[in-house]
């Protein structure tokens, strides 16, 4: 390390007020960044880790968002006191920053070249040499035929090349400093892998240095020089990637590093009785064309795939975005339309109206992904639980259905004294317990779990699959447990099967799936989630 | 499997019972409050709207209480025959009129009556007028004898009282002003309310079930409205007016032909995008039936921008009575009508009272709602709500 850091925050704090209210949510944090180096903010949701990197480059909402104490210095520099015109030059020129979600990051109506351009344009680059180094940035991340791609919309670039494309805007003007803001979450895993490697070249090729911000340890290890711990709003532990692995010593460090889900699915029981089997299901999506709309092509959501899950099992689905594992879910419980057959509990449902269904959604229930949006705001937690009981047991008295949503909620962990407030009361965590009690407390049979951890923080998605696990075994339920999440996976499921763009690479037993991988792309997706590894040209998307 | 205890953040303070406002709604009514301007408003609206709503008690010509000969009489509620009064007279009218003074004499002689403030109702005539009708505001004349001219005994017949002036002068037919002015009031907020409540349930429900369904449902509902709306509906309210009988629920119903399309669009969007919502999606595989998602889950998001949209409408719908009323079109001729007293003052130049008591009461009546709307709509802003 050199004498003088780059970046040296000193006693930074933020605070927000609103409605008179105000809340610290960053408490008097220093960190430094050398030459060079990366450092990571680690921490959970709310942690402050997001704040706390844009207030190096005041991005922050003011007056809302405040700084009581602090002093941010970059380059001899108080960014905190300089003049909004000065920041300006700042951002974009020394200071880059790349947000997490490459979607919206980018403006749908402009092409990339004009989008890359401008910022060289901003900041004083000659008109005649904008072209040619659009062209050299968009090599330099690595996208394709990058000719081809300047007059590209955002639409027509995949998730991973939108995410270079921001890249390169950060990186036009040769940045002293990039500030990148879970650059990777919203990425699939192998995606993901190649994003990193890219980082960390670009970094060593431009002597940059870099603020990495996010809640994956496995991103941290991979791509830091130093960590910095964060938890409610500070900065409790500080050291060098290896020794904070090797040797935590504040507590929440120690908890972050056990959160990874653990332990093993219960035992597969070949005799166990089928509960659900499909066979050659497809979900073709139409594509319409002239006049007359023929279906000239059709999207191949779902193409030929066979599904058994037994009484007791767990059936793991997993595959990048895209791949087509949602779609399935759902139209193995019948919530959109599909062909091939569907047989549940020895009945053949594939043909079943709505009104038809009903009386068998009870077995079958569903867990959404999104535990914000699965609860209506306006519903209180018991009339949420209680929706089922009322359309499926309309008999139960007003005594009798609050009984079965306070042993509902029990059963979940949850107070069943909270059940009168409403779900924006509730952190990530315990909104999916609500969701998962709706569920049990019809007794199902089957339950599809789409991506029931991913919105979570990594304890907490611990928590959950102890929990789904605890009453798998307890009401023999049969899981069909959709995740692009490996790990979580490898915690519950007793059968993989590997899905990409509608078909099934893979399937077999957990263990053999995640010890003994026999294709190449089961192989690329383990090295992606395990060790953040890239996959050779051609294996994955891009 | 105790958990929740590490999962719990935050404490909150815990309510047993379910408050009477859910949480997201105490916010709202909290942002509808910082919006001064509109919370006042909405005080003096309600003042003002539940007052005319006792119109009768406040102007009328009748007594509220009349006793005669240890009889209580409600003229208001009651139609008495003259028969009450002169039981043996064989030339009894049928209809007891309170503002002749051989029969106020005859009650005053053995008992007594509780008059209105102003003894005038909409369509009294005022026999009295002290100039040719249009008279001037009573404010306007110089001395008591001036204003009780036409009375037999001058300034001091017993019916020259303050509720027998008109302070707000009379019109050409010598019908009092602010009598006028009350029903006028009444009866277009009324019609307002009304005409708004019926075109919000069919819009909604028509919206409703074309965001919902989506598809062909969707496609030939929104081309029926496209085609429907391109009425020019100002002509055809006016040749409908011209063939059926004017009367208040006949115009009622000839506006609401047109007026529920303006919330289609509104309740169709939000339904459009609600219908996918996760929490929507759950439901369906609860097995809800659609009817109930539709209500429970989907409506209160439609819900929003709909009473955003309501104050607006509201006013509209006013306005298009007020505008029908003065073309001749509207309430059947002697209603209380603030279209026709409008008329009347450009109809009567030399008596400016007349148009600008009636642009005063319309301005103020529709600045308010326009100022209750802003409110709302800050109330049910969500930025405000969640920023």
């Amino acid at each position: 390390m050199t004498g003088t850091p780059l970046l040296s925050v000193r006693d930074l704090s933020v605070a927000f007020t609103q409605g008179g209210e105000t809340t610290l949510a960053v408490d008097r944090i220093s960190f430094d960044i050398a030459d060079g180096e990366t450092v990571a903010l680690v921490g959970e949701s709310g942690s402050g880790k997001s704040v706390s990197a844009l207030s190096v480059l005041k991005l922050l909402q003011y007056p809302a968002a405040s700084h009581p104490s602090g002093k941010i210095d970059f380059l001899g520099k108080d960014l905190l006191a300089a003049k909004e015109a000065d920041l300006r030059k700042m951002r974009g020129n020394q200071i880059a920053m790349i947000f997490q979600e490459p979607m919206t990051s980018l403006n749908p109506l402009h092409t990339v070249e004009r989008q890359i351009g401008e910022i060289l344009r901003l900041h004083g680059a000659r008109e005649a040499v904008i072209p040619e180094r659009t062209l050299d940035l968009l090599d330099q991340v690595g996208i394709r035929d990058a000719a081809k791609r300047l007059k590209a919309y955002p639409h027509q670039l995949s998730g991973g090349q939108r995410q270079r494309v921001m890249i390169a805007m950060a990186l036009s003007n040769k940045p002293k400093l990039l500030i990148a803001d879970e650059p990777t979450t919203a990425l699939d895993v192998t995606v993901q892998a190649q994003i990193l490697q890219l980082l960390d070249d670009l970094k060593r090729e431009e002597q940059m240095s870099m603020l990495f911000i996010t809640h994956d340890l496995g991103i941290v290890r991979r791509i830091a020089d130093r960590v910095c711990v964060m938890t409610n709003g500070k900065i409790v532990e500080t050291g060098r990637t290896e020794d904070i692995f090797a040797n935590p010593q504040h507590d929440y460090t120690k908890h972050l590093l056990a959160a990874e889900p653990k332990g093993r699915p219960i035992l597969l029981n070949d005799n166990a009785a089928e509960i659900l089997k499909a066979d050659g299901m497809k979900v073709w999506f139409p594509i319409r064309k002239g006049l007359l709309r023929k279906t000239v092509d059709n999207v191949k959501a779902v193409d030929g795939v066979d599904v058994s899950v037994r009484a007791g099992q767990t059936l793991g689905i997993v595959g990048e975005s895209g791949s087509g594992k949602t779609t399935l879910g759902l139209a193995l419980t019948r919530l959109i339309s599909s062909e091939g057959r569907i047989v549940f509990d020895g009945r053949n449902i594939d043909a079943f109206s709505f009104e038809a269904m009903r009386p068998l959604r009870r077995e079958i229930q569903v867990v959404f992904q999104d535990p914000f949006g699965s609860l209506s705001p306006r519903m209180s937690v018991d009339e949420i639980v209680a929706e089922g009981l009322a359309v499926h047991e309309p008999k139960l008295t007003r005594e009798e259905r609050d009984t079965r949503v306070v042993e509902a909620l029990h059963e979940v962990g949850l107070d069943p004294d909270t059940r009168f407030r409403y779900p924006h009361e509730f952190s990530g965590g315990q909104r999916q317990r609500i969701a998962i009690a709706r569920a049990m407390v019809l007794k199902p049979k089957f339950v599809m779990l789409d991506e029931p951890t991913s919105a979570l923080d990594m304890s907490v998605q611990a928590q959950v699959v102890d929990l789904l696990r605890d009453l798998q075994r307890r009401h023999d339920l049969a899981y069909l447990f959709i995740s692009h999440d490996l790990k979580v996976v490898r915690a519950l499921a007793n059968e993989v099967m590997v899905m990409r763009n509608g078909k099934v690479v893979e399937f077999g037993r957990s263990e053999q799936i995640f010890d003994d991988p026999k294709t190449d792309y089961t192989k690329a997706l383990m090295a992606a989630a395990f060790d953040i590894e890239v996959a050779p040209a051609g294996v994955v998307n891009e | 499997m105790d958990q929740s205890a590490t999962l719990t953040g935050t404490t909150v303070a815990q309510p047993r019972r379910r408050p009477f406002l859910s949480p997201l709604n105490q916010r709202r009514w909290k942002n509808f409050k910082a919006n001064r301007r509109g919370y006042w408003s909405l005080w003096v609206f309600l003042f003002l709207f539940i007052l005319s709503m006792f119109a009768e008690f406040i102007a009328n010509d009748k007594p509220i209480v009349a006793v005669y000969k240890d009889q209580i009489l409600t003229p208001i509620f009651h139609t008495y025959s003259e028969k009450v009064l002169f039981p043996d007279d064989p030339l009894a009218l049928p209809r007891i009129d309170f503002t002749d003074s051989f029969i106020q004499d005859e009650i005053n002689a053995h008992g007594w009556m509780l008059w209105p403030p102003i003894r005038f109702s909409y369509r009294t005539v005022n026999k009295e007028v002290p100039t040719a009708a249009p008279s001037k505001p009573a404010f306007l004349f110089d001395s008591r004898e001036e204003l009780c001219a036409r009375y037999p005994m001058g300034a001091q017949d017993p019916n020259c009282v303050a509720g027998n002036f008109n302070w707000l002068g009379t019109d050409d037919q010598a019908r009092d002003v602010l009598a006028r002015l009350i029903y006028g009031f009444r009866i277009s907020v009324l019609f307002g309310l009304i005409l708004t409540a019926l075109s919000a349930v069919v819009g909604v429900t028509f919206g409703a079930i074309q965001g919902f369904f989506g598809g062909w449902t969707d496609l030939i509902g929104q081309r029926v409205i496209e085609i429907w709306s391109s009425m020019p509906v100002l002509y055809l309210l006016l040749i409908i007016a011209a063939i059926l009988p004017p009367g208040f629920w006949i115009l009622l119903g000839i506006m609401l032909l047109f007026s529920w399309v303006s919330f289609v669009g509104i309740v169709r969007a939000e339904f459009l995008r609600a219908r996918n919502f996760e929490y929507v999606n759950a439901a369906r595989a609860l097995g809800v039936p659609n009817r109930t998602i539709m209500f429970r889950h989907l409506l209160p998001n439609a819900m929003i921008s709909t009473l955003t949209f309501l104050p607006f409408i509201l006013n509209g719908s006013i306005t298009t009575l007020t505008s029908l009323d003065f073309l001749g079109f509207g309430l059947p001729p002697g209603s209380a009508s603030l279209g026709e007293l409008i008329l009347q003052g450009k109809n009567n130049l030399q008596a400016p009272w007349l148009g600008f008591s009636g642009f005063i009461v319309i301005s103020v009546m529709l600045s308010l709602l326009i100022f209750i709307g802003e409110a709302t709509r800050d109330a049910f802003d969500p930025r405000k709500t969640f920023g």
